[in-house]
């Protein structure tokens, strides 16, 4: 059971406010998706959530408890993978669960192999390309004690083509466990193809504009992705966020 | 293959030929063994003296490793505390640098006043000279630990100790051997300068008694050796180098 519910989330940096009102909930087994521009404060959102500094109003939910200003709470993975060069994949993929207690690495081995690095525990992750160190860092968030995952645009740094295969591979993995996901992107599609929902962001101070429930089927296809239904959705939401824009 | 090879090859050909030039130089020109004696002379003094310097040697290898040690750990405890503690560090900070603006010559003699003859002030003098190399660059390695990976320690729950030891502390590892290099060099060098202030037996006093009775050849001896030394010092944290970090070949290479 996890479920993250944002109350109020107030936030400003000096005199600029980067967050006003923001309200929302990812209930549990669900993947929710924060679409926004560039810059509009969705890492921000992030670094409160993971209790890197507190709102200047609002309260973070989760599981009923009240974890503002909390650190490790949830399971964060950043843009960049941030793998520890020194460790191998293994030791990489266990420092979640290490950080909070005791790892497991039979089950991180297990994990390895479901996710395709079967062969790579022992490499480092400069042996590796950047398709799957994005990987080993998403293993890391699965392996690590907390239910709840965050991930800040995990494949922004990524070309078109390894993005696609990554997002598939995603779903794949996340079909099997379904922890609930809060997904940062700024690519309209990728939030369509993976999430339940997703909830648009304003630019300067972020508030949230709308939220869009998809009624998609799991598991889902890439197909998906050339349907009339999926350009139909993607039009309204680029709509929106052209109104975002000119605001 | 072919790189490694002309790697160790051409400066061994550099070496070769100035020590060919030098050799043709003073028999040609005739220079009196005083002044510059001829490569061979040094050989063979070299080979021929060496019951009478051995235990110089020996000596000298004890005082630096000694020293080397201490230095070591003194720049390993101020880098760690000064790091655990910035408002230590900002009082502390200029005076460690200070502390290397004085020249060792000048000090060497005060440190002999107040310690005497013995190991006492020589392993002082390395130990001055050791230490600083080792603190300042593991400090820089603490403070360049990477912006993304203290980020995902933050967001994971980790404690300051956990931090500083599964974070900090790895990552500053190749600042330290950096650090360790550099320091291994001068524990030879703080050795025999030290040996030079008095002492009974030492290369720093094998020099001092050829340089004042002009066996020019027993200096170059002596040179020999320190260089000899530096360098199996140096090459010794190579390979423990080597050994200890890992998984960072290309980053280094870029």
């Amino acid at each position: 059971m996890s479920e993250l519910v944002v109350e109020q989330v107030t936030k400003s940096f000096g005199d600029e406010q980067v967050l006003a009102d923001v309200s929302f909930s990812v209930k549990h087994g669900e993947f929710v998706s924060l679409l926004g521009p560039s810059g509009s404060g969705k890492s921000t959102l992030f670094h409160l959530i993971g209790g890197m500094y507190r709102p200047d109003a609002g309260t973070f939910y989760l599981d009923g408890n009240d974890i503002t200003g909390e650190r490790g709470a949830i399971s964060y993975t950043p843009q960049s993978p941030a793998l520890f060069p020194w460790r191998t994949i293994l030791e990489n993929v266990v420092l979640g669960a290490e950080i909070q207690g005791k790892p497991d690495y039979k089950k991180a081995r297990a994990m390895l192999e479901k996710a395709g690095l079967a062969g790579y525990e022992d490499a480092y992750p400069h042996q590796l390309s950047g398709g799957m160190r994005q990987r080993v860092a998403f293993v890391r968030a699965l392996l690590s004690p907390q239910d709840f995952i965050c991930l800040d645009e995990p494949f922004s740094a990524l070309d078109e083509f390894t993005r696609l295969e990554m997002q598939k591979w995603l779903l794949n993995i996340w079909e099997e466990n379904r922890q609930s996901i809060l997904f940062v992107t700024h690519n309209i599609e990728e939030a369509l193809y993976l999430s339940d929902r997703v909830i648009v962001l304003s630019n300067k101070p972020a508030a949230i504009k709308k939220e869009f429930t998809l009624p998609f089927e799991r598991p889902r296809d890439q197909e998906l992705l050339l349907s009339e239904e999926f350009l139909q959705w993607k039009k309204a939401i680029y709509k929106e966020l052209q109104v975002v824009n000119h605001a | 293959m072919n790189k490694i090879a002309t790697k160790t090859v051409s400066p061994i050909l550099v070496i070769v030929a100035l020590l060919l030039i030098w050799e043709a130089s003073s028999r040609l020109l005739d220079v009196p063994a005083w002044l510059l004696p001829a490569p061979t002379v040094i050989v063979q003094e070299g080979v021929a003296g060496w019951v009478n310097y051995q235990h110089h040697l020996l000596s000298t290898i004890r005082l630096s490793l000694i020293g080397f040690a201490i230095g070591v750990t003194v720049g390993l405890v101020v880098a760690i505390s000064l790091h655990l503690l910035p408002t230590v560090k900002q009082a502390f900070y200029p005076l460690l640098i200070l502390s290397q603006n004085i020249p060792i010559i000048v000090l060497a003699p005060l440190l002999v006043i107040w310690f005497g003859f013995g190991v006492m002030p020589k392993l002082i003098v390395i130990t001055l000279v050791c230490f600083f190399p080792i603190a300042v660059s593991t400090l820089d390695g603490f403070r360049q630990t990477s912006y993304e990976l203290m980020h995902y320690m933050q967001m994971a729950g980790a404690s300051k100790r956990q931090i500083f030891t599964k974070l900090e502390l790895p990552h500053a590892l190749p600042s330290f051997f950096s650090g360790l290099k550099i320091a291994a060099t001068y524990s030879v060098m703080g050795a025999v300068i030290s040996e030079w202030l008095g002492a009974n037996q030492g290369i720093g006093v094998y020099m001092t008694l050829a340089q004042s009775s002009f066996r020019t050849d027993r200096v170059f001896v002596a040179i020999f050796f320190i260089m000899v030394l530096c360098m199996i010092f140096f090459g010794i944290i190579i390979a423990l180098e080597k050994l200890l970090i890992k998984g960072r070949v290309k980053e280094e290479k870029v």
